[in-house]
Order: structure tokens, then sequence, then C-alpha cells
């Protein structure tokens, strides 16, 4: 086949580290509400019909938005195997928590209503409020811990060891950095969730999303700002050390990195990218202005903006790299060195060109055709059709 | 055996796999005898057809979100536990599950919500082509990963790249089109299509032996077991197909479940029944049947098929010429793009046996250092452990043939006898329920543990596969997996029992008032058909 050959492989490396984004800020974008709702359930719903109010209005689609997750997982494994290697096993228990967290919350939907029981209900609620928070935070503790660099490093047949004892590579990956990258990370789902709630729900409902959901958005503004000022001045960046080829074979042992002072002197070389923390920022003002004012559809358009802008300036500030090593800086995984080959690149890219649109265009149909409020009257008269 | 980081990982993944596929099947199967009601529903208008397709809908439902919770570890336990695997062999193996995502699951799960929220919401017409999606969709999934599975079974279009020391993608149709995929896929749907007719008769049955819901019930069991017969057929015919690709595919898994110990002058027989030996190397107590075995696995007279000691045999002369690759390689990484073109062809030579110096790394940690003795036991650890193969295949064949019996009884009676049922064929439907499942993990018993000591047959050896974690790691997320999943399947059961007992939701209204237009219609028409009479 020589038909890959019409894209280079640095442009196809660069296609995908662009595509890794869109994944992650899909997933965010989408099932970051239906966690967001999960963190929010006990405070939005103090009954049991509220409750259900709240998550209904997620029912019929947390199972599409639960697909980029998967789809995350399956697409870093097809187009960065190094990355899905080191990082997965990596953050082994952290991994295994959010596993649980994702296992959990689909039977919880499901399950909840199918007894009357109030014990049965509350435990379901309290597992919908613990999966939907602790992956919201432990995301931002992981992007936390990439942005300070992992430590790890590759033997010569490219295997993956992790310094220090395991119970280090649990708790050590709560530090303080990595733990205010996790409330950026909560805050925002949160509003997010907030903003969704605005749009589906409304009476009681509505209102606490609102005034809860203009709280998380200016906190979510704070740490954000926050951790950029801490990333200015207490986080050492990484660089691309000497000559190096963007369209090698794949292996980072080819590479010479050294650290520098911060990841800020990206701003420096590539100025455009203050868009995304800027967006990030004045997405988070707008939400709070949103949902104070009580306007729907902006109002998470808002939203949307806030988290495109946040997840975006974490890339575009680290590009090349996409998870440094602390421990042996030479391990690190760039864009240039941790892809699939040339040719699983292309085929790849020729299905997403494919399906990707494809998926747009039929969620799009199924969230127009549920477009509307979620009321008490459905939800009570639909008893044995709906969660 | 001693029980180290690599029994601990695979333990692990064979209780997740294993208990991932009591949903799978069930969603395969019931998602598409859903269509085939509502499709009825759709075209005759009669709403018990609707009641079924919502009453099987609900068990469907419950049975499906555990199918998707527990397919999220599947997703990322590879580079969890596994994580040399996926490093080695992501190039290839990644591509197929990413696929699964884009062009199956975002499918089957956009449009399930809709199934189950959107019957007022959406026409009878569209809400029918959202059910046939969801079906597509679940099937399409069991296409990609046994595309991925069968690549691991039989790894065609890929080479070793020793500047990044893993195997790549040479080319994407082979793997697509790999003809172990392909047979594997058939048997693995057909065999959903199988359990979810046995569990749609199973459980209608049960409302028949207690005079509930008999015409539901009766129609259920006719669509099950027109499906099911198709279906056991099929998946009993591609099982055979599956034989006939491993035997050139895999020959050691072949001969390690048919206990062929020994090379037969063709056509080999089949053994019916023995004892396997592993160290005598021998079957006691064999009971063969002549030229059966070569018929299946060759299609032919003459061809023969490798015995256990002779490809034991062969094994040793690749672990000897995998040694060669193996130096050549170290050579060849050190001197990366300035390396001798000799040294390059003398590993072009050798690499398809690479794999197989990477089995004495579980005795040496430089291949090339190994002793005699250590080529000698490597060699006969790429035979797996006979016994649990031999009996495993023998009962789920039975199984197979069980359910062909079994379908094609039921079928004759819903179509010729007026769906009446004996009731102690009816008894026989309940506790057959459990069936199918005990067959399916059988087969992927045979299929994963007959690769051993593999995970991808030929390249890469299971012990090298795994994530440098510690014991104390694995050992927690196993026992979270047991404790969680324990959890998750008595509360399963608990509520399947619970809505099977309650039977299907009927609209009253909407079926008296069916009952009238049905009987004016059917006043003036002579020979009216006694059997189509809506619900009870």
């Amino acid at each position: 086949m020589i038909l890959h050959d019409l894209l280079s492989y640095e442009l196809l490396r660069m296609i995908w580290w662009g595509l890794l984004g869109v994944l992650l800020i899909g997933f965010a974008l989408t099932d970051g509400f239906d966690m967001g709702v999960g963190a929010l359930l006990p405070f939005v719903g103090r009954s049991d019909v509220e409750r259900r109010i709240a998550i209904n209005t997620v029912g019929p689609v947390w199972e599409g938005n639960q697909v980029w997750f998967i789809l995350g997982g399956g697409a870093i494994f097809a187009a960065w195997p190094p990355l899905y290697a080191v990082s997965f096993s990596g953050f082994y228990l952290a991994m295994f928590v959010i596993l649980a967290a994702f296992i959990v919350r689909p039977v919880a939907f499901k399950y909840r209503s199918k007894r009357d029981y109030p014990r049965w209900r509350a435990t379901w609620d309290w597992a919908l409020f613990a999966s939907g928070t602790i992956p919201a935070l432990l995301f931002g503790v992981a992007v936390g811990n990439v942005i300070q660099g992992v430590p790890f490093h590759f033997t010569d047949d490219l295997r993956t060891i992790y310094e220090g004892a395991w119970y280090m590579k649990f708790i050590g990956l709560l530090d303080p950095f990595s733990l205010l990258a996790g409330a950026v990370s909560l805050a925002m789902l949160v509003m997010h969730g907030a903003a969704w709630l605005t749009l589906k729900a409304e009476g009681p409902v509505q209102t606490r999303a609102r005034a809860i959901g203009s709280v998380a958005a200016l906190l979510a503004v704070a740490a954000y700002a926050l951790a950029g000022v801490w990333l200015a001045y207490g986080v050492e960046g990484f660089r691309i050390a000497g000559d190096y080829a963007t369209g090698g074979p794949s292996n980072p042992l080819h590479f010479q990195v050294e650290r520098t002072a911060s990841w800020l002197t990206a701003y420096a070389e590539r100025p455009w990218i203050v868009v995304a923390p800027a967006m990030g920022i004045l997405g988070g003002l707008l939400t709070f202005l949103g949902l104070r004012a009580g306007r729907e559809v902006s109002t998470l358009l808002f939203s949307k903006m806030a988290i495109l802008g946040v997840i975006s300036s974490v890339g575009l500030t680290m590009f090349p790299f996409i998870m440094p090593s602390s421990s042996d800086p030479q391990s690190s995984l760039t864009v240039w060195n941790s892809s699939s080959s040339h040719l699983t690149l292309f085929v790849m890219l020729i299905c997403t060109a494919i399906f990707m649109p494809l998926i747009l265009i039929y969620t799009a149909w199924v969230y127009r055709v549920l477009w509307g409020k979620v009321t008490e009257a459905d939800v009570t008269d639909n008893a044995h059709s709906v969660y | 055996m001693e029980f180290g980081i690599v029994e601990l990982s695979r333990l692990q993944f064979a209780m997740t796999a294993m208990y991932h596929f009591l949903f799978v099947p069930l969603t395969l199967g019931l998602s598409i005898i859903l269509a085939i009601m509502e499709t009825v529903y759709v075209m005759t208008n009669r709403p018990i057809w609707r009641q079924m397709t919502k009453f099987w809908g609900t068990l469907f439902g419950i049975n499906f979100v555990l199918g998707v919770a527990t397919g999220i570890t599947m997703e990322f336990q590879f580079g969890m536990n596994w994580s040399y695997y996926s490093h080695y062999v992501g190039d290839i193996f990644g591509a197929p599950l990413a696929i699964e995502g884009l062009m199956a699951f975002f499918l089957e799960a956009t449009f399930v919500g809709l199934f189950f929220f959107g019957w007022d919401k959406l026409s009878k017409q569209a809400h029918l082509i959202v059910t046939w999606l969801v079906a597509i969709g679940s099937n399409f999934s069991a296409l990609w990963i046994l595309i991925a599975n069968g690549w691991m079974q039989n790894p065609v279009g890929a080479e070793f790249n020793p500047q990044t020391m893993r195997m790549e993608m040479t080319n994407f149709f082979e793997v697509l089109f790999n003809e172990v995929a392909q047979a594997k896929f058939v048997h693995t749907v057909s065999a959903g299509y199988v359990t979810a007719s046995v569990f749609v008769i199973g459980v209608s049955a049960w409302y028949l032996l207690k005079g509930r819901h008999i015409e539901l019930s009766r129609r259920s069991i006719t669509v099950a077991a027109a499906f099911g017969l198709a279906s056991a057929f099929s998946v009993v015919l591609l099982g055979d197909e599956s034989g006939y690709s491993a035997t050139h595919s895999q020959k050691m898994k072949l001969a390690a479940m048919e206990g062929m110990w020994h090379t037969e002058p063709a056509p080999a027989s089949f053994t019916l029944f023995g004892l396997p030996n592993q160290d005598a190397r021998e079957t006691k107590y064999a009971l063969h049947i002549p030229g059966v075995m070569g018929l299946i696995g060759t299609r032919s007279l003459t061809t023969e098929i490798p015995g256990i000691t002779e490809l034991v045999a062969t094994a040793e002369d690749r672990i000897r010429s995998g040694i060669i690759a193996y130096d050549a390689l170290i050579h060849i990484r050190e001197a990366r793009d300035a390396a001798d073109p000799a040294v390059m062809a003398t590993f072009e030579e050798h690499s398809a046996d690479l794999g197989f110096a990477f089995l004495l790394r579980k005795y040496v940690d430089d291949p090339r250092m190994a002793t005699e003795e250590q080529i000698v036991a490597a060699s006969n650890d790429t035979v797996p452990k006979v016994w649990p193969l031999f009996w495993a295949f023998r009962l789920m064949v039975a199984l197979g043939f069980g359910f062909i019996g079994t379908m094609t009884y039921f079928f004759w009676r819903a179509s010729f006898r007026q769906m009446q049922f004996p009731r102690w064929s009816l008894r026989l439907a309940v506790a057959m329920i459990p069936a199918p499942w005990i067959a399916a993990e059988l087969g992927w018993f045979v299929a994963e543990f007959g690769r051993q000591p593999w995970t991808v047959d030929g390249i890469l050896p299971t012990a090298m596969s795994v994530s440098a974690l510690s014991m104390t790691e694995v050992s927690i997320t196993l026992a979270g997996f047991v404790l969680f999943y324990t959890v998750l399947f008595i509360i399963e059961m608990g509520l399947m029992l619970k809505y099977i007992r309650k039977g299907p939701f009927q609209d009253v209204e909407e079926t008296e008032a069916w009952v009238k237009r049905h009987q004016n219609r059917l006043a003036g028409r002579r020979n009216a058909d006694a059997i189509a009479t809506p619900a009870e």
C-alpha cells in the first residue's frame, strides 16, 4: 500500500495529536455533564422525584456519552501505543478506581428505579454521586501529574519501569499541584453539569443547580488561574534537546530531553496559544453570569467553551510532549516518538474521517429527539419506562 | 507452577473476560430477537408484538448495562496489566479496538437510550429503525473484537521493526480478512444467538408451565426456535470452520485439543474419549473414530496433521533460529541507522522466529546465553496443558449438538403442532437455560488457554507481556474485581428474576380496543386463523 505516503508521517502525527485532543474534549463535553450531574445529585434533588428528574435528564444519553471514554482508550491504544502502555500501567490503582466508577455508574442509572425501597435507591444515589465526583477529580489529578512529569523509564527492550514503591504510585499522585488540577477539573465538570440541568430541568432542581453551578464556575476560574501562576513559578518544563527527526521511528530512546525553567516559555515561542487559556477563563466567567441570569442554551455553550479552552491549553502548552518522565527525561513521550506506525495512523485516520461525522450526525439527531425539559409529570407518568 | 505476577495477571484477565462474556452473548442475540419481534409488530400492527418487544427489552436492558460496564475493564486492562503487550503489538491490535468504538459502540450506545425512552417520541417506523441499529451496532462490536482476537491467534499482515522494538502493521486488509477472525466472528455471534434463543424459550417455557402469558410465550418460543435452529447449525458449522483454519495457523492448539501426541498417517482418527497424560505423552483408554479428524482438520484424505511431539521438535528449531535473530537485533539496535547490511540480512532471515527466542526469557535474561537444557525446556513449554483443552472442547461440542436437537424439536412443535409443547419439553427448556453460557465460556477457554504460552501466537510469550507491577497492586485489583463483580452479579440476577416473575406489562385498554377491531375484521372473513388472536 503506497496510499499512506500521501500524508507525511510528521503530518499524521500532528493530526493524531489533534484528534487525541478532540477525543478528550468530546469526552469532557458529553460525559462531563453526566459526571457533573452525579456530583450534584444529592444537592439538587431532595426528594425522590427531584432526583429522578435530575437522573432522567441524562438517562437516555449517558450510554452514548460514555463511549467517548471507551473510544478515548481505544484511540490512544491504536494511535499512541506507548502512551497507552505507560499511562494506564503507571496510574494503575488510580485507573482501577476510575474503572470502578465507570462500571458502577451505568448500573446505578439503570437499576436505581427498578425497586422501590428507599434504602435501595439511596445506595444507588450515593453510587451516582461517588462515580461522578471521584473520576472528575482524578482526571484532573492525572493531568497535574503529567504536567509535572511521571517517574518512569524505559529499558533497552522498551519495557516500562516505574520508580518507587507501589503505594507511592497511588498516594504520590496526590501532590498539591495535582490536587489543584483535580479541583479545576471537578469544579469545571460540576459547572457543566449545572449548566446541563439548567437547560433540561425546571423548578427547584433548576434553581439549586444554578446556585451551586455559579459557585463552581467561579471556583473553577480561580483554581485554573492559580494553577497558571503556579506553572509560571513552581513547575519545571521539558524541552527536546539537539537535532531530532519528526518523521523517524517511534522510539523515545532516540531522543535527548532536558528540563527548562517553566512550561510557559511555550507562550513566548507560540504567542497565539494564549487563545486557549483566555477561552477557558472567559468561558468560565460567562457561564457564571449565564447561570446567574438564568439563561439556558447560551450557558451550556459558554460552559463548553470553558472546557474546550482549559483542556486545549494543557495540550498546547506542553506540545510536543504528551507524557514527560520526571525521573528519566530521556524516556519522555512526545508527539514525535510515541505514535503508531505511518500505516496504522493513516488507516485510523481514514476510519475516523468516515465514522466521526456519522457519529456526530446521529448523536445530534438523538439529542434533537430528546429536546425539551424533563418534568415531574414525565417521571411520575412513565414510572415503568424511565429511570 | 510458581505463582507470580504473570499468573496473577492471567487470572485477573481470565476472570474479567469470562465475566464480561456472561452478558455479551445475550446482548448479541436478544438485540436481534427484539428487532424481529418489533418488525412483526410494525408489519402486523398487533399490540402483543409490541408488548413482547417491551418485555424482552426490559430483560435486555438489565443485561445490556452489565455488558457495557464490564466491557470498560476490557478496553483498559491491556494497558494496565499487559503494558509490554500493548507496546509490542498495539500498532496492530489497537486499531480494531478503536474502530470498534467508532463503528459499533457509538451506534449501539447512542440508540439504546432511544430504544427505551423513544416509544412515545418516535413514529413506529423510526423506533423500529432505532432497534435495528442497536442490534447491528452490538453485532459489529463482536466483529471488531474478534478481528483483534483473531490476530492474536493468527498474526498476519505485520512484521517486527527493530528500530521501535515492536510489531508494526504492513497490510491492514490481511488483518481485516484474517481467516481465523472471520470464522471466529460468525461462530461467536451464532453462539450469542443460540444463547438468546435458549433464554427466550426457557423463560417462556416457565410461563407456560405456570399457565401465565400463554399467547406471549408461545409466540416468543416460535420466534426463538426458528432463529435458534438456524443459529445452532451455524455455530457448529463455523466451529468446524475454526477447526479447519486452526489446522494451518495453530497446529499446536489443534493437536492439544485432540490429544494428538504423535503424527498419524492421514487421515488421522478422532479421539472421542480418553484420559490424556501430559508426562507420558499418551491418551489412555482412548476411543478412536478412524479418519474423522483428518477429514475435519484438513478436508482431505491425504494431508497429515502434525502431532505434539513433532511440533515440539519444530519449536526447538525455531528457538535456535530465534537466538540468531535476537543476536542480530541487539547489533541493529546499537547501530541504529548505521547497521551492517549483512547483519540486517541475517535478521530478516530469522526475524519470524524472534518470539521463540523470547520463550527463553523465563530461564535466562539473555537468550544467547541459554544452555541446551534450557532450549529443550523452552520447546517443551510450547505445549499447553492438554487434558483441560481435550475435555473442554468435547463438552462444548456435545452441548452444540444438544442445541441443534432442542431447537429442531421446538421448531417442529411451534411450526407443525400449533405451538403446543408437552410439559416435559418445557421443563427441559427451563433446565437448559445455563447450557449456552457454559458452552460459550468453554469455547473461549479452548481458544485462549490453547494459545498458551503465547499472547500472540509465535510472536510474544505471555510471560513477557505483563506490566512491571507489584504482586500487591494486582492482588488489590483482583480482589476488588472479584468483590465488585460478585455483588453486581447478585444484584443483576435479583432484578432479572424480579422482572421475569413480574412478567410483561400489558396495556389492557390498548389490547381490548385492538381485540374489537380484530374481531370485526375476522367477522367479515371466513376461515379466520385461530392462532391470530391478540394477547390474553
